[in-house]
């Protein structure tokens, strides 16, 4: 027999088992994107399309260098938890740890492929003396 | 009595019995840009990376990225990006108890929606002045 309660099982805990600290961790990063987007959308869609140099003149000053890094790395760990809701809801057992554990590891190669491509166009302008 | 039972439960939502309203249909959008996006995201970092490597690999990548299907994946992901922009917003919204009401909650939907199309239309003006 377990000494513990009902109750005391299930405080703080509800269907995700976690509580709610992933849904608040889900709005807090929500609402610092959303007063990030905005400026970001702008500062990409204005630089897609240049010649290869003035993309790498344009990331690798501070301002958009920076807020991609912030972007990539808030963005990204929001798409992986926010990929967990729907594979709770569709896809049980095994699969859906392997599903998750998939997503949270695109997520990962994603951050860290821009964060790599970001500090080398920061070098690169740097030697090209920007 | 404090015995944990494993009970065979439905999934959760009922598709096949669920009338398709604005409320559900705003919901699931919601779910479906937030995932969609991950392919502009994955074309945009692919283009970085190419644009830190060499000439010859940034032509490849971006004659892609700005060809017909990098128009349109870019054009879909910014309708997506602004679409679960609304919705975000809309949630952290009834996260405070407020337009919770039916009527408020399906006009909050259309909202999302001709908002998302009025917000890609404007960015795309903007960014080419």
């Amino acid at each position: 027999m377990r000494y513990l309660t009902d109750r005391k099982r299930a405080v703080g805990k509800g269907a995700s088992g976690t509580g709610t600290e992933h849904h608040w961790w889900m709005s807090a990063s929500a609402v610092a994107l959303a007063f990030m987007i905005p400026t970001w959308l702008y500062i990409v869609g204005t630089t897609l399309g240049a010649d290869q140099q003035t993309v790498i003149a344009t990331f690798a000053s501070p301002f958009p260098a920076i807020l991609t890094a912030l972007i990539v790395i808030v963005g990204m760990q929001h798409f992986a938890k926010g990929t967990e809701v729907w594979i709770e809801d569709y896809v049980h057992g095994t699969a859906g740890k392997a599903l998750k554990i998939a997503m949270h590891s695109l997520a990962y190669v994603i951050m860290a492929t821009a964060l790599y491509a970001l500090g080398k166009m920061v070098f690169i302008g740097l030697l090209l003396g920007n | 009595m404090a015995e944990v039972k494993q009970v065979e439960r439905p999934l959760s939502p009922h598709l096949q019995i669920y009338r398709p309203q604005m409320t559900s249909f705003s919901s699931i959008m919601t779910r479906i840009t937030g995932n969609g996006i991950i392919v502009g995201v994955l074309l945009l970092v692919w283009w970085l990376l190419a644009a830190a490597t060499s000439p010859a690999y940034f032509d490849f990548v971006n004659a892609i990225a700005t060809s017909w299907f990098g128009d349109l994946v870019f054009t879909l992901s910014l309708l997506g990006v602004w679409y679960h922009y609304l919705a975000g917003i809309r949630h952290l919204i009834w996260d405070t108890g407020r337009y919770m009401d039916i009527k408020t909650a399906e006009m909050l939907g259309w909202v999302c929606i001709i908002g998302s199309v009025v917000l890609t239309a404007l960015t795309l003006i903007i960014i080419h002045l």
